[in-house]
């Protein structure tokens, strides 16, 4: 009865060596390398610009089961929908393709029991504290974690804890950066076809991992849009021997469940949005509708520098304010002409939405 | 003291990950650093002949050479008690820093020194 397809010697159903053809003919992906696919389970955290392009690919090449862990999209089921219906473009509808859709935020309380189970976890994350959260939890659950990362024109990819001595995120990355200065894709900006290239990455490197196509070792892949050549591969170093998380005698699963991710990366992000609409100092600050009366009774009674940069600056302005970067307003404050100092009662400061230039604005401007 | 033609030491500095807006907005930079430094790092050029402990330009010194002289932000963006702030990557030759002795590694003629901000976003 060997010879019975599903049976041991055709362990796939028919309909999968039609779909899945092209790929398996590949050297040194074969039958065995679908069989793989089709036997795994992958997580992939975070359903935005690059989870997305991820579970596409990975749904596509018949991964057995997915998990779309997204707390902030409501709209996750449409998601899995999108799934299947790429899988009908490809070919017949993999009915076998299960899809866990998990809503609720993952945490140091829930991650051990939510990604248990999974032989790999893509990180799609938007935020310093998930990442490492995502990476301790990996290494406690002795999974790899595909990281990937985008911002600007800038994409970062790299498969943590995984070979032999590779390294985990801690590992590479064992102090985390200030909240201050890290900045995120709503306020710096991010090209969508970015997200796509290393979502698309991240797929590849779980499928390459799961059919054994991966050599293991520890690199990072640095993508630049506007560079050329684009990629540039970096070796790392391997596994830090007195990790936290990693490292000999790490405590696993309970440093997962002991730490505060978001205390452990300084706290939360300063919301700079709530922040620039904090009350200043009487006299010191004005809000939109004050300024906009002021104006229509006297257009001349101030002068307004925009500090922004001369891209967010050329979007949208207000009318008759003038941009003058920061770092040139800090730097050559005496460059700000006379004639408008001396005709204006004062100098309103613009900015957006990275109020942490007005703490430096009201200290090192006086106009 | 070493011959003329081991008196500077040219290398290749890219910065990458956002950090070349620190940096003129300018990825890649060529540098020409003395080959014997203050041992305190300080980076007046060219180094004074009345300084008298010396020790070999290494990545310390290049990243407070960086930091008084290409740097045209905030220096805690690249910068916090001498080495370079936590989430920076540096990468000597394509390779980990910390595999080549980190600040310590001396820099050589043609050297290419990446430094990368980790990314988040996603
Ligand atoms: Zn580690």
């Amino acid at each position: 009865m060997d010879s019975v397809i599903g049976g041991p010697e055709y362990p796939l159903p028919l309909e999968d060596y039609k779909r899945y053809g092209r790929q398996m003919i590949l050297d040194g992906f074969g039958l065995q390398g679908q069989v793989n696919l089709s036997r795994a389970s992958v997580a992939v955290v975070g359903a935005g610009g690059l989870g997305c392009p991820a579970l596409q690919y990975l749904g596509a090449a018949g991964v057995g089961r997915i998990g779309i862990f997204d707390h902030d999209r409501v709209e996750i089921s449409n998601l899995q929908r999108q799934i299947l219906h790429n899988e009908e473009t490809v070919g017949i509808v993999n009915s076998r393709l299960v899809i866990d859709a998990v809503t609720s935020a993952i945490s140091a309380s829930n991650a051990l029991t939510l990604l248990a189970g999974y032989d790999l976890i893509l990180d799609c994350t938007d935020n310093v504290p998930t990442r490492y959260l995502l990476s301790d939890t990996a290494v406690a659950l002795k999974t790899p974690l595909v990281s990937g990362a985008a911002q600007k024109f800038d994409g970062q990819l790299c498969v943590y804890h995984y070979g032999e001595n590779g390294p985990c995120y801690r590992c590479i990355f064992p102090v985390p950066p200030k909240p201050s200065n890290v900045g995120s894709c709503e306020e710096l900006g991010i090209l969508g076809a970015v997200t796509g290239i290393i979502g698309n990455m991240q797929a590849l490197e779980a499928i390459k991992i799961l059919t054994g196509l991966h050599d293991g070792k520890p690199v990072m892949h640095i993508y630049n849009a506007l560079s050329t050549p684009p990629f540039r591969t970096i070796k790392l170093r391997s596994k830090r021997e007195g990790c936290p998380a990693c490292g000999t005698g790490a405590l696993e699963k309970a440093l997962v469940r002991d730490t505060d991710y978001v205390q452990f990366c300084g706290g939360l992000r300063p919301d700079w949005e709530h922040t620039g609409l904090a009350q200043g100092e009487a006299g010191k600050r004005i809000d939109a509708k004050s300024l906009s009366a002021l104006l229509a009774s006297d257009p001349f009674a101030v002068e307004i520098i925009d500090v922004r940069q001369p891209t967010e600056f050329g979007i949208v302005h207000l009318p008759g304010s003038k941009n003058v970067p920061l770092k040139q307003l800090v730097e050559y404050p005496q460059n700000m002409s006379r004639k408008s100092r001396s005709s204006s009662p004062a100098g309103w400061v613009t900015t957006h939405r990275r109020q942490q230039t007005r703490c430096e604005v009201s200290t090192e401007v006086r106009v | 003291m070493a011959g003329a033609e081991t008196s500077s030491v040219t290398i290749k500095v890219e910065f990458s990950g956002g950090l070349e807006l620190l940096f003129s907005n300018q990825r890649s930079h060529t540098l020409t650093l003395p080959a014997a430094v203050p041992t305190d790092n300080a980076t007046t050029v060219p180094v004074p002949s009345t300084i008298e402990a010396t020790k070999p330009a290494d990545i310390t010194y290049l990243i407070h050479y960086l930091r008084d002289h290409l740097l045209q932000e905030r220096a805690e963006l690249f910068e916090e008690n001498g080495t370079v702030r936590p989430g920076i990557l540096v990468l000597i030759n394509d390779t980990d820093w910390e595999l080549e002795g980190e600040g310590d590694y001396v820099v050589k003629e043609g050297d290419e020194v990446v430094f990368i901000s980790t990314l988040h976003g996603g």
